[in-house]
């Protein structure tokens, strides 16, 4: 085997396809770690990353929360961004055609303040060079919106359909962990026609400073990442997968490729990096190349073998 | 420039007063690029608790030895962690990230409060052999051990304490009427608490002579991606302290 083959051998060993949108890995980035892409361009090649999901973009531009915006706490943070963007007309215009330099996916994570707004939203992001959409049901960081519509069913099915009306781009849910049952919340996205399913965004908290008797953000509550939320987003990959049909893009916590090899195991198809792209700018390479290792090292012949499998 | 991401092997970790340690790495790839005002972002433990980087103003840099300096209040997990650190270690380290201060102008006059004074040590060298005034504040002598790292590079001080332990008593506000008064300044750098960078701000606009700030936030990822750090712009953008800052001039984002 010549050394052409063993580099094709070792790409195709990773590469997977997510409802529909081809990726070299099963590495994303998660929404609102990546700004949108290009920020982190001198610590990665764009061009060998599975897809940037780029930040939470909206119809018009938002300026975000006020006061501090993050809060580290133990083995994680609390962020309060409030989907800061520079809204979508922005984002076509001026920073889409840079991402076009790059052969990588680029997935648009996008949040409305109404159903229409989804809709409107995903027709404008109807265009060349986007790969897909993923709806952010799940911030719970806006007062409007956001998690609103990712805490009950029929209004996540409702913005679903509306989205799926309004383009031919494939549309990933992105639900939010603070919900009963997100089983529930996976089943009912998927029948409303969800291509796939991101599990989890963050989950709520909030951090006081005992010094001042004050919350720590200025949001007063945030959405905790970071290592710290893992077990509970491999448990709700895990439980999803058992319920739904459409591939999962796991996510939480994920510093490590062997962190990337649990969401699998549990079920995921995909996963994303989110917070640890900021503790390593060059993560989301480094969790692909030991994925690629531990298969290789597992005596299998491609990534997908490992979707699933843990024995129960 | 790029940007980029070392494993900085530690030269020395040493206390140069109560609480405060001077940081010598040696990356020589960030040391030959970096300019006065930008920062390092600091990975101070190999674990997640503390999780995020520590952002830390280059105080020098030295191209030929190939190291790059930082000056660090012993304030909190983070920079404790970064102090137990000793000369066997290394540290990842991310830099040389944000935009550096504009050389400008002959006549330059700076203005540092407490650990404000850190990155306009490396701008003071920069400057030479401009004639440099500094003002320099802090609450107590202990704290102004300062002057005597900028005494090579300035033919003027003006020391203030809280206390009066040391120079004038009050704070560099007090000063700096009379200075600009009397002096021939045609730039104003500052950095320090946000109250004392506003009065300074007010003052240089007064005297239209330009000014450039150097902010600091709370930010995670150091290079743009997070939105953490943003400020409001006056032309109603909103400001990335880490890329388009942490240095700008008084105007973009000073009331």
């Amino acid at each position: 085997m010549s050394v052409e083959d063993g580099k094709s051998n070792q790409q195709e060993m990773l590469s997977v396809t997510i409802a529909g949108i081809k990726m070299k890995t099963p590495v994303m980035t998660a929404s609102g770690t990546f700004g949108f892409g290009l920020e982190y361009k001198d610590f990665v090649d764009l061009n060998k990353i599975g897809a940037v999901v780029v930040k939470g973009t909206t119809l018009l531009p938002r300026s975000g929360n006020k006061g501090r915006r993050i809060a580290e706490t133990p083995a994680g943070m609390l962020n309060s961004i409030g989907l800061e963007n520079p809204g979508v007309d922005e984002f076509l215009a001026t920073i889409l055609p840079r991402l076009g330099e790059y052969d990588v996916p680029i997935i648009v994570n996008i949040s409305g303040n109404t159903v229409e707004e989804y809709g409107e939203l995903a027709a404008r992001l109807n265009v060349a060079g986007v790969a897909g959409v993923e709806l952010n049901i799940s911030c719970p960081n806006v007062k409007e919106g956001g998690i609103a519509f990712g805490t009950n069913c029929a209004s996540a099915s409702s913005v679903v359909r509306q989205v799926k009306n309004n383009t031919n781009l494939p549309v990933i849910v992105k639900l939010s962990p603070n919900v009963t049952d997100i089983v529930a919340m996976a089943q009912a996205v998927e029948e409303a026609g969800a291509d796939a399913i991101s599990l989890i965004n963050t989950l709520l908290g909030m951090s006081i400073d005992i010094h001042k008797w004050r919350p720590v953000l200025g949001n007063v509550v945030g959405g905790l990442s970071g290592p710290a939320v893992k077990p509970i987003a491999v448990r709700m990959v895990w439980q999803v997968a058992q319920a739904v049909q459409v591939p999962i893009i796991g996510m939480g916590g994920i510093v490590t490729a062997e962190d990337a090899i649990e969401f699998m195991l549990a079920g995921a198809s995909a996963v994303a990096v989110g917070t640890a792209n900021f503790i390593n700018p060059c993560a989301v390479q480094s969790v692909a190349d030991g994925i690629k290792d531990y298969v290789r090292q597992s005596g299998l012949s491609h990534v997908k073998e490992l979707v699933g499998k843990v024995n129960i | 420039m790029p940007k980029m991401v070392v494993d900085g092997r530690i030269v020395s970790n040493t206390e140069i007063s109560v609480n405060v340690k001077e940081l010598v790495l040696y990356a020589p790839e960030i040391a030959a690029q970096a300019v006065p005002g930008q920062f390092l972002h600091v990975r101070v433990a190999n674990s997640y608790h503390p999780l995020l980087r520590r952002p830390l103003s280059i105080s020098s840099a030295d191209n030929i030895a190939g190291t790059v300096r930082t000056i660090y209040r012993v304030v909190g997990q983070g920079t404790a962690c970064l102090a137990a650190l000793s000369s066997k270690d290394s540290v990842n380290c991310m830099g040389p990230l944000g935009n550096g201060f504009a050389i400008h102008g002959q006549r330059p006059l700076l203005v540092g409060g407490g650990m404000g004074l850190a990155p306009l040590m490396f701008l003071a060298g920069a400057l030479c052999p401009r004639p440099i005034e500094i003002v320099m504040g802090g609450r107590t002598k202990e704290e102004m051990f300062w002057k005597d790292m900028f005494h090579v590079m300035c033919n003027t001080i003006h020391v203030t304490t809280d206390d009066g332990t040391l120079g004038s008593r009050g704070v560099t506000l007090d000063v700096l009427p009379d200075l600009l008064k009397n002096g021939a300044f045609d730039m104003i750098y500052t950095c320090g608490p946000r109250v004392m960078m506003e009065g300074i701000v007010k003052l240089a606009k007064e005297y239209d002579i330009p000014c450039q700030v150097s902010l600091e936030d709370y930010m995670a990822c150091g290079i743009g991606g997070c939105l953490s750090c943003t400020c409001a712009g006056n032309d109603g953008s909103r400001k990335k302290v880490c890329t388009e800052g942490p240095v700008f001039w008084a105007q973009e984002v000073m009331p």
